[in-house]
C-alpha cells in the first residue's frame, strides 16, 4: 500500500509540474519593448519553481517507497548536526536560489526602472482616485500647469485641480478619462495619487505600478501594437475598487492626432 | 344618526377643503426671469468609457452641469425661494426623488422641505454610491447596487448640500433643502415662479452652484404678479 502512494504520489508531481516546465500556460499578447524580457524572466521562475517542486516531490516519493513498511526493531536515523545543519542548508539552498533569480532578472528590472526614458518621450500625467483614472496632456505649449488639490472641482470635470484663470500653462491642458497614446512611440507616464494608494496595470504592457500618496513615481514604456486594451487598478483602495478602470487606446500616429485634434476642439 | 354625521363632516371637509383652494389660489405670484452676462465656461463633455452600461445611454456624451445655459443668456438650474418674510411650512408627505440614470443626477439640482421625504432611485444596471455632503445636516453616504430599492430619507435642517457618487467622480448634484414650500428651480428659458404668495414683504434669493447667491426684496398685496429678475456674472474659468 505504501508502495503505491509513492508511485501515485511520484505521478502526480511529473503531471503538474510538467506543463509548467514545459511552458505549456498561454500568456496574454505582449505589447510592449521591454516585456519579452520579463516573459522570460517568468518562464525561467516558473521553470525553476517547476523543478524544485518536483525534485521535493520525487524525494518524498521515494522516502515513501523505500521506508513505508519498517522492519520492528530498526532505528531511525539521524542527519549528524541535527537542525541547525538542516536550516543552513535550506538558507543556502533558497538564498542561492533568489540571488540566481535576481541575478537572471535585474536586466528586466533595470530596463523599466533604472533606464531613464529617452528625451522625445511623450509625458502624460496619470492621477488616481477613487475610483477612476485621469490622464492629462500637456497641451499646445508642451508644459503642465501646477496642481491645486484644493480646485478638485469633479462635477466641473477639473479632477487634476488646474486654475486656468491664473495659470497659462493650465489653459491648454488636456484631461482624458482614458489614455490614447500613438502606437511605437516612448511615453513617460507620470503617476500621481489624489488620495489612497492605487496601482496601474496593463496586462499587455506587462506594467504594473503602484501609485503612492505623496510620491510622483513614474514609468515608461513603449507600445508596439495599436488596439484597445484595459488599465485597472490591482492596489485595494476602497468600497468602488472592483469598478476601478480606464483603456489604454495604442493609435497610430493619424489616429492619435486626429483624437488630439478633437480633444484640443473640446477645451 | 350615523348617515346624517357622516355627511356634516364630508360637508364640513368639502368647505374647508374649497377655503384652503381658494387662499391659496387668491395668493400673488413672484415670477421672472434668470439670466447671465459676461462669458461661461464651456460645459466639458462627460468620458464615461469606465461604465459602458452607462455610456451607451447617452448616443453624444453628456456635458457638465455646474453651469447650463440656453438662448438670450438664460441660466438654468438656479433655486429661486423665499429666504425671509413666509413661515415655515409643514413639510409635503409626497416624496422628492432623485433619479441616478445613466450615470447622471436627475434632475441635476433637486429643491425640497425641510423633513420631506427624499427618494433616491437607482436605475443604472451599476452601483452607485450617493453622499450627500451634508455640513450642517447629519452626513450619510449610501452604497445602491442595482436594482435594490429606493433609499428614502430626509434632512431636519436648511441646507445647500453638494451630492456626489463615490463611484463615479463626475456624478454631481445639489440637494437644496428649503424651509417652505416657495421655491422653484428655474428652467431651459431660465424663468421661474413663485405662485400662492400671500400679501406681505419677503426676502427672495437665487442660489447658483457656480456663480453664488443673489437676494431681492419685493413687497406682494393681493393676488398681483411681481416681477423678479436675477442677472448673475457669469466666469469663463
Amino acid at each position: 500500500m505504501g508502495k503505491l502512494f509513492g508511485v501515485v504520489l511520484a505521478i502526480i508531481a511529473i503531471l503538474s509540474a510538467y506543463p509548467i516546465v514545459a511552458h505549456w500556460y498561454v500568456q496574454p499578447v505582449d505589447i510592449s519593448t521591454h516585456g519579452h524580457a520579463i516573459d522570460e524572466q517568468l518562464a525561467d521562475t516558473m521553470a525553476e519553481a517547476g523543478l524544485s517542486f518536483l525534485g521535493a516531490q520525487l524525494l518524498l516519493a521515494f522516502f515513501v517507497w523505500r521506508f513505508s513498511q519498517r522492519k520492528p526493531g530498526s532505528r531511525v536515523w539521524n542527519i549528524p548536526g541535527g537542525a541547525t545543519l538542516m536550516v543552513a542548508a535550506a538558507f543556502i539552498l533558497v538564498g542561492t536560489e533568489i540571488l540566481a533569480l535576481g541575478v537572471l532578472g535585474q536586466k528586466a528590472w533595470a530596463n523599466v526602472y533604472f533606464t531613464p526614458p529617452k528625451p522625445d518621450a511623450m509625458q502624460i500625467q496619470s492621477q488616481a482616485g477613487q475610483f477612476a483614472f485621469y490622464f492629462r496632456y500637456p497641451g499646445v505649449d508642451g508644459k503642465f500647469g501646477p496642481l491645486h488639490p484644493d480646485k478638485i472641482d469633479e462635477g466641473n470635470s477639473n479632477f487634476f485641480g488646474l486654475d486656468p484663470a491664473n495659470d497659462v500653462e493650465s489653459r491648454d491642458d488636456i484631461v482624458s478619462a482614458e489614455l490614447d497614446v500613438p502606437v511605437n512611440r516612448e511615453i513617460q507616464l507620470l503617476m500621481h495619487a489624489k488620495d489612497v494608494g492605487h496601482s496601474f496595470y496593463v496586462r499587455e504592457l506587462r506594467i504594473q505600478q503602484d501609485f503612492v500618496p505623496g510620491l510622483d513615481l513614474a514609468v515608461h514604456f513603449t507600445p508596439t501594437q495599436t488596439g484597445k486594451y484595459e488599465i485597472v487598478c490591482t492596489q485595494l483602495c476602497g468600497l468602488g475598487h472592483y469598478n476601478m478602470k480606464a483603456y489604454l487606446n495604442v493609435l497610430s500616429q493619424e489616429d492619435f492626432d486626429k483624437w488630439m485634434k478633437q480633444k484640443i476642439s473640446e477645451q | 344618526m350615523r348617515a346624517k354625521l357622516i355627511s356634516i363632516t364630508a360637508a364640513l371637509a368639502l368647505i374647508f377643503a374649497a377655503a384652503l383652494l381658494h387662499a391659496r389660489a387668491g395668493g400673488g405670484t413672484i415670477s421672472g426671469k434668470v439670466t447671465y452676462e459676461g462669458t461661461p465656461a464651456k460645459p466639458k463633455p462627460i468620458d464615461m468609457s469606465k461604465e459602458p452600461s452607462c455610456a451607451k445611454q447617452h448616443a453624444t456624451p453628456i456635458t457638465t452641469e455646474t453651469v447650463v445655459t440656453g438662448p438670450g443668456n438664460s441660466l438654468e438650474n438656479v433655486v429661486v425661494y423665499i429666504s425671509a418674510g413666509a413661515p415655515d411650512d409643514a413639510a409635503p408627505s409626497e416624496p422628492a426623488t432623485f433619479d441616478q440614470k445613466g450615470c447622471q443626477y436627475i434632475p441635476h439640482v433637486l429643491a425640497f422641505q425641510v423633513n420631506q421625504p427624499l427618494k433616491v432611485i437607482n436605475d443604472d444596471q451599476t452601483s452607485h454610491n450617493i453622499h450627500p455632503l451634508a455640513k450642517v445636516n447629519r452626513e450619510w453616504n449610501k452604497s445602491q447596487p442595482p436594482g435594490t430599492p429606493p433609499i428614502v430619507d430626509k434632512y431636519d435642517k436648511p441646507e445647500f448640500i453638494p451630492v456626489k457618487c463615490n463611484v463615479h467622480p463626475w456624478m454631481h448634484g445639489t440637494f437644496a433643502v428649503l424651509k417652505n414650500s416657495h421655491h422653484a428651480i428655474s428652467g431651459q428659458d431660465g424663468g421661474f415662479s413663485l405662485p400662492n404668495l400671500p400679501a406681505g414683504k419677503y426676502t427672495v434669493t437665487g442660489w447658483h452652484e457656480s456663480y453664488g447667491e443673489q437676494t431681492q426684496e419685493v413687497t406682494i398685496s393681493g393676488s398681483e404678479t411681481k416681477t423678479v429678475n436675477f442677472v448673475f456674472k457669469a466666469k469663463p474659468y
